[in-house]
């Protein structure tokens, strides 16, 4: 391995501490044993026991997990099918116009599309809980879902549905057995990417919940205001876990699959 | 004499499997297909053959069902194809990319079609394994589209377009995608394949060798219209336009004003040269302007004056070889440079001519082919 200039060092040194400094605090604090978040009284995993004893965490999670499922999945086929429009029909009448209302709520202010979607739900008389937060995380999360699938039919070889539909495939034979298969790598990081944002999110949350609805984010933020306690440590330190475990496995895979593929096609050549 | 030679085309009781009539297709402002008529018959191995956006592939693709005739119909087995969507069509196609479903094992690819149709499981394995002995692809069963050889993924395709016996096989360059030598056994496996299964192939492609060989006729298209259509040799024998005659081999074409008696046609093609005699059917007028297609293999060349109907003198300018044959470029005092090809049939130390050399150039007068396009 080539060693690494003491400039080089330093600056990964310096930018891997900026990036995870805070966590690893974190990490560690959620481990005292002390209820002062400051001062370390030696090891203990007490905040952990506590916090699956607390009902109103418990709860928040459900909620979260719940509008992630269920938001994601809607988005992913909305999603999935503006991107389908976009890519597919050519041109139509207010393509472009569409095309920009697809991307605009990538860069639109959280707080807008928040204040947006509450005045609607009053306008129209939708009580506000769960659904609410379901369709507001549907909207804007749909968004990211068109762009990462539409990037990945834009490649897509338009020929293998011909030939789908020359073998006696109806178009949306054509669209479950060929198509979709082949894009669903897409499908499914839309899917994660759409669940992530859900799970992230504090003020679309915040704007279009109701009483009976607290989500995670919105526990964890209501709880800090009045002090942060241990147990918010420990509940972030089994997210941050979560979360990295998930990615290790996803990449994990991912590297297998390019490993095995380049040589199988090795063998191909050489056969 | 008994009719042994298959040429449907010529009984007029034949009933063609599929007809165009008067088809014309228009992208936009652009005019694909012009009025178009052509009846290919069954057992056909019918080849369009044309330059790139000649139409050949738009042809094809309107047969599939992909594409559908501004005006005019298509018939295929007497039914008009109008209304019939790409999947009730009794018609396959390979594909030019062999379209292969990546996800999907070589025999699962083969399977699609019949799986499809709704065919009980154990039709389905006989059919795929009479596909796979049939394209050499046994050991391959469970192998994923990339982790074949381009050769292998060209007979996936094949067996894959061929398993629902379909009345009609199109093929959209089926060998681009092959090596030289790759390509030209494939064509005689294509050719073995068609005959053993009977089934109708209209091929579209726009190598001529490729076309000659497979062929039982071939069409040549340009800007959309059909120049000519006929049977190989007659394509290469008789063509019908300078068009046809330069796409189709090698040729020389020499320009001049024709002056007929009977069925010899004089044709003075330069200043201070004796006229060049040619026979023919056709009746032409008085110092109209013709041309005269000669092949390079119909042309002796010779030292000494030969006793021909046309003879030429010249001077060889360059030689190509080719190891079976050579091919002189012989520069003529008027500056024309005629193109003459004789075979090796000595080793290469007695060669008779070279660079620079004064040589006689002779054809026959049935040799040359007078055309007036």
């Amino acid at each position: 391995m080539r060693r690494m200039s003491s400039f080089n060092l330093v600056s990964l040194t310096l930018g891997l501490a900026f990036l995870y400094l805070p966590m690893l605090i974190l990490v560690i604090y959620s481990f005292n044993a002390s209820k002062l978040v400051t001062v370390w009284a030696g090891f203990s995993t007490h905040w952990y026991g506590e916090l699956f004893r607390d009902q109103a965490f418990l709860d928040a999670a459900m909620v979260t997990l719940k509008v992630g499922v269920i938001s994601s999945t809607l988005a992913t086929i909305l999603g999935t099918m503006a991107a389908w429009i976009l890519v597919r029909t050519g041109r139509f009448l207010g393509r472009t116009l569409f095309s920009g209302m697809i991307y605009a709520p990538l860069v639109m202010p959280d707080v807008i599309t928040g204040l947006a979607l509450l005045l609607l739900f009053i306008g129209i008389g939708l009580d506000r809980g769960i659904l609410t937060i379901v369709l507001a995380h549907t909207t804007f999360a749909m968004c990211y879902v068109s762009v990462v699938v539409s990037s990945r039919l834009s490649s897509f070889d338009r020929s293998l549905e011909e030939a789908a539909l020359d073998l006696g495939c109806t178009p949306w034979q054509s669209f479950r057995l060929v198509t979709l298969p082949i894009i669903a790598p897409a499908v499914i990081s839309g899917w994660l990417l759409a669940f992530t944002l859900s799970l992230d999110d504090l003020v679309i949350a915040s704007f279009t919940a109701g009483p009976s609805s607290t989500t995670l984010p919105m526990k964890i933020f209501s709880a800090v205001r009045l002090g942060v306690s241990p147990e918010i440590n420990a509940l972030s330190t089994l997210m941050i876990g979560i979360v990295a475990l998930g990615v290790v496995i996803f990449s994990i895979i991912s590297k297998r699959a390019a490993v095995r593929q380049q040589m199988e096609e090795q063998a191909a050549v050489r056969t | 004499m008994p009719q042994t030679v298959f040429a449907p085309w010529e009984n007029p009781d034949e009933k063609p499997l599929i007809q165009f009539r008067n088809v014309t297709k228009r992208f936009g402002d652009f005019t694909a297909i012009d009025n178009l008529d052509l009846d290919i018959y069954t057992r056909e191995f019918f080849a369009l053959l044309g330059p790139s956006g000649c139409g050949k592939t738009t042809l094809m693709r309107m047969l599939a069902g992909f594409e559908t005739p501004s005006s005019g119909s298509i018939l295929i087995g007497g039914q008009d194809m109008a209304e019939i969507p790409p999947n009730r069509r009794p018609v396959n196609m390979m594909f030019q990319s062999y379209a292969l479903f990546p996800h999907l094992s070589v025999w699962d690819n083969i399977a699609f079609g019949l799986k499809r149709e709704g065919k009980d499981r154990g039709t389905i394995e006989t059919r795929v394994a009479d596909m796979m002995r049939l394209t050499r692809l046994e050991k391959f069963a469970r192998r994923k589209p990339h982790q074949l050889s381009g050769g292998q993924r060209q007979r996936v395709a094949l067996a894959r377009s061929l398993a629902k016996a379909p009345k009609l096989l199109l093929l959209d360059e089926p060998l681009g995608a092959l090596d030289k030598k790759l390509r030209e056994e494939t064509q005689f496996e294509l050719m073995d394949i068609q005959e053993k299964t009977g089934t109708t192939f209209v091929i579209v492609t726009h190598d001529q060798e490729e076309a000659m060989t497979v062929a039982s006729r071939v069409a040549v298209m340009d800007e959309g219209k059909l120049v000519q259509v006929a049977t190989p040799d007659r394509i290469y024998e008789t063509p019908n336009s300078v068009y046809v005659a330069d796409f189709i081999g090698d040729v020389n074409i020499i320009e001049g004003r024709a002056s007929q008696s009977g069925d010899r046609v004089l044709v003075s093609w330069a200043e201070g040269t004796t006229p060049l005699v040619a026979a023919t059917e056709k009746h032409l007028s008085k110092d109209q302007a013709c041309y005269l297609a000669i092949r390079p293999e119909k042309i002796t060349i010779s030292e000494t004056e030969p006793d021909t109907a046309n003879r030429l003198q010249g001077e060889i300018l360059d030689i190509g070889y080719l190891g079976n044959i050579s091919t002189y470029h012989v520069k003529l005092p008027t500056g024309h440079v005629i193109k003459a090809q004789s075979t090796n049939t000595r080793r290469i130390a007695r060669r008779s001519f070279t660079w620079e050399d004064k040589v006689w150039l002779s054809w026959t007068d049935t040799a040359a082919i007078l055309l007036e396009r």
